[in-house]
């Protein structure tokens, strides 16, 4: 196979994927405890361009996920199966160091909290400029100019100024963009977003949204956005997973899936967010009950405990007959036995053609 | 940064006259009196009448402490009973020893300290990692002078390797400068008894550096465990650094923010004098010149001493608390 050179700077239309997730298994021992499945045969495909939400409480193994296609797990302890590809290359198994090649240069991640997520004795602009002195052949002047560009990008004002601040001395805001700016200093294929927005104020949220459509829209990056808030959902992702412990239950287009959820968790989901327009005083709809920490797909749906859909055969006791991930229509994919069902128009319209 | 060192400074005021009016009370309250203690118990009434006139302890107590603490404000602290010397003089002559000991021992502790706690931590649940966990509680349960005899015992008397007492071999004709032995003879080109001052501060250094060892193991241990689970360190690992720039820049420097207190702590401590080491080793610093001082009840020593020694442990506190501010840009103040 003859692999061309593609210059940096040019805009991936392929339309292959970036990242292949396939059948990704992540298992927890710990000396004298049960081994726990935090991620049991996990799929997805990101394309160039595309921004694909794994949606799920905490605890359902995004976090997880997002950190096994990073290879940040701890090699001590943790078990990672299946397959985990970017452009073509297999992840899982590599050795450390093609890993840290491929990280930050080529796939690069974005996490929640950004004041933890900063090193506090270190200036803002080495921890910028490290990235890009590891990956690029730059001298420490151009690699301080590029910071400079980079912050100016992500919307830092005197950027000049802020390279040599610290972490505590920026705004929670500033801190996540200045985070942004260190996982894009080398324009990677694939960026991953582990809930960014969480510890920001609402404002600040949708700036740093807007901030990232506009990033990966510009570069063809490929981004997994990793979320529990819907809204994020709505107003970013193309393609969208819900998660429920370890596993995906339901995949669809955005739009798809609010128009017409089939998963009653998913329902749950949708259900359970406050609105404005709603009557003042009108009771909010929880999902009952939490998440368990055992996985207990073996006896068939994880999520029947909760669910107000659920009939006789959701559980059985017999074990290993897990409802299946199933298709379910065009690009989309389900996984239940009694799901939530929606009257057929009789033109073929559905109701997510009339919420486009 | 000024405001802030001078408001230290000024704290320093109320803990220095606390100090010397406990030290005033004590030896008045002693059996006879500072003349009992100076002439002895068969002195006469008369010699000790007249002693007391002589030093001005016939006066009202309040007269007595404000002359004791004019004098002090100009560091005279009287003469000793023993030498006869100004007690300024003795003590100018005594710490160089105990600074050099001091520095010895504590760069032995962070020396072996430091890397041991690390990998320790690194190798997590390994018999390394155990090892210097037990060892580190046998090294501060162990008394500091029994550590300090076992080692005279073993490497001085027995092995002969090392010298076990003093602070220079007496033969040894080296010139005086500064009273810092090793440095005198760097400073003079006088080779051998730089090392010779050297190799006594072996020994003592090592009994000294014990307690301080065992402690900067546990604390960078710990911190080392604590500082890789940060997220920081997830963030370094995820932009692809190599092992060992994450090591470097994002691990050590932060876990080295706690053993930097505990090192400046232990500094202040060993600085203020290393009675019993000291004695055991016969090493002439300030620790043994106290512990001669008890014995022959040269109270203007021991006040004068200890007075001193007070402000010097404040004031490398002080150093302690500046330097953390430049380690760590959090806490510097504005």
């Amino acid at each position: 196979m003859i692999v061309e050179d593609v210059p940096p700077d040019s805009v991936d239309r392929s339309g292959l994927p970036v990242l292949e997730v396939d059948e990704l298994t992540v298992t927890f021992r710990r000396r004298g405890e049960q081994p726990t499945r935090a991620v049991d045969g996990v799929s997805f495909a990101v394309a160039p361009g595309e921004t694909v939400g794994l949606v799920g409480e905490s605890g359902c193994g995004k976090s997880v996920t997002s950190l096994a296609v990073m290879g940040l797990l701890a090699r001590r302890g943790v078990e990672v199966g299946g397959s985990v590809r970017l452009d073509g290359r297999e992840l899982v198994g590599a050795p450390d160091r093609t890993l840290r090649e491929l990280r930050g240069a080529d796939m690069a991640m974005v996490f929640q909290d950004p004041l933890s997520s900063l090193n506090p004795t270190v200036p803002i602009g080495t921890q910028v400029t490290e990235v890009l002195l590891e990956h690029r052949d730059l001298s420490r002047k151009e690699a301080t100019a590029q910071a400079t560009d980079l912050l100016d990008r992500v919307g830092i004002p005197d950027p000049a100024r802020r390279l040599k601040e610290y972490p505590h001395q920026l705004s929670g805001g500033m801190r996540q963009r200045a985070l942004i700016a260190m996982a894009l200093a080398c324009r990677p294929r694939l960026l991953i977003a582990d809930e960014p927005t969480t510890a920001l104020d609402v404002t600040i949220q949708a700036q740093i949204l807007e901030l990232l459509r506009e990033l990966v829209v510009d570069s063809g990056t490929a981004l997994v956005m990793i979320t529990h808030d819907l809204g994020v959902v709505a107003g970013l992702c193309d393609r969208v997973h819900v998660m429920y412990s370890g596993r995906i239950i339901e995949s669809a287009d955005r739009h798809e899936l609010f128009a017409r959820p089939r998963q009653p968790y998913t329902g749950g989901l949708l259900a359970s967010v406050p609105r404005l327009d709603g009557a003042r005083g009108a009771p909010l709809h929880p999902i009952r009950g939490s998440a368990r920490d055992v996985i207990p797909w073996a006896e068939g749906c994880a999520f029947a405990p909760r669910c107000d859909h659920a009939q006789d055969d959701c559980l059985t006791e017999v074990a290993g007959s897990t409802v299946p991930l199933e298709y379910d229509g065009p690009g989309r994919e389900l996984r239940c036995r009694h799901p939530i069902e929606y009257p057929r128009s009789p033109s073929g319209a559905t109701a997510a053609g009339a919420a486009r | 940064m000024l405001r802030f060192v001078v408001r230290r400074l000024l704290q320093l005021i109320p803990i220095l006259l606390g100090l010397s009016v406990l030290l005033f009370a004590w030896l008045r309250a002693l059996p006879g009196g500072p003349a009992q203690a100076a002439l002895g118990e068969r002195a006469t009434p008369e010699a000790i009448a007249r002693y007391n006139e002589l030093f001005g302890l016939d006066q009202p107590l309040y007269v007595q402490y404000l002359r004791f603490l004019g004098r002090a404000v100009q560091l005279d602290f009287g003469n000793s009973a023993r030498t006869g010397r100004p007690v300024t003089q003795e003590f100018l002559e005594r710490m160089p020893g105990t600074i050099e000991l001091t520095l010895f021992a504590m760069v032995f502790a962070i020396g072996v300290g430091i890397p041991l706690g690390y990998l320790a931590a690194r190798r997590h649940g390994s018999w390394l990692d155990s090892a210097s966990v037990i060892g580190s509680l046998l090294g501060v349960a162990i008394p500091v002078f029994f550590l300090a005899y076992l080692l005279r015992l073993l490497f001085a008397v027995e092995l002969g390797w090392l010298p076990g007492s003093g602070r220079q071999e007496v033969r040894i004709d080296a010139t005086r400068i500064t009273n810092f032995y090793v440095l005198d003879g760097l400073l003079t080109r006088e080779w051998d008894a730089a090392w010779d001052a050297f190799t006594h501060l072996v020994l003592p250094g090592i009994a000294l550096g014990t307690i301080p060892l065992a402690i900067i193991v546990r604390i960078t241990r710990a911190s080392v465990l604590d500082v890789v689970n940060e997220d920081y360190v997830r963030t370094a690992n995820a932009k692809g650094l190599s092992t060992s720039t994450v090591r470097r820049r994002h691990v050590i420097r932060n876990a080295l923010l706690p053993v930097a207190t505990t090192i400046g702590l232990q500094t202040g401590l060993l600085l203020s004098g290393a009675v019993l080491t000291e004695s055991v080793f016969a090493f002439g610093g300030v620790g043994s010149a106290i512990f001669d001082a008890i014995f022959a009840r040269d109270f203007a020593v021991l006040q004068g001493f200890i007075l001193i020694l007070a402000v010097v442990y404040v004031l490398v506190n002080l150093l302690v608390d500046i330097s953390y501010g430049l380690l760590d840009p959090r806490v510097r103040v504005r």
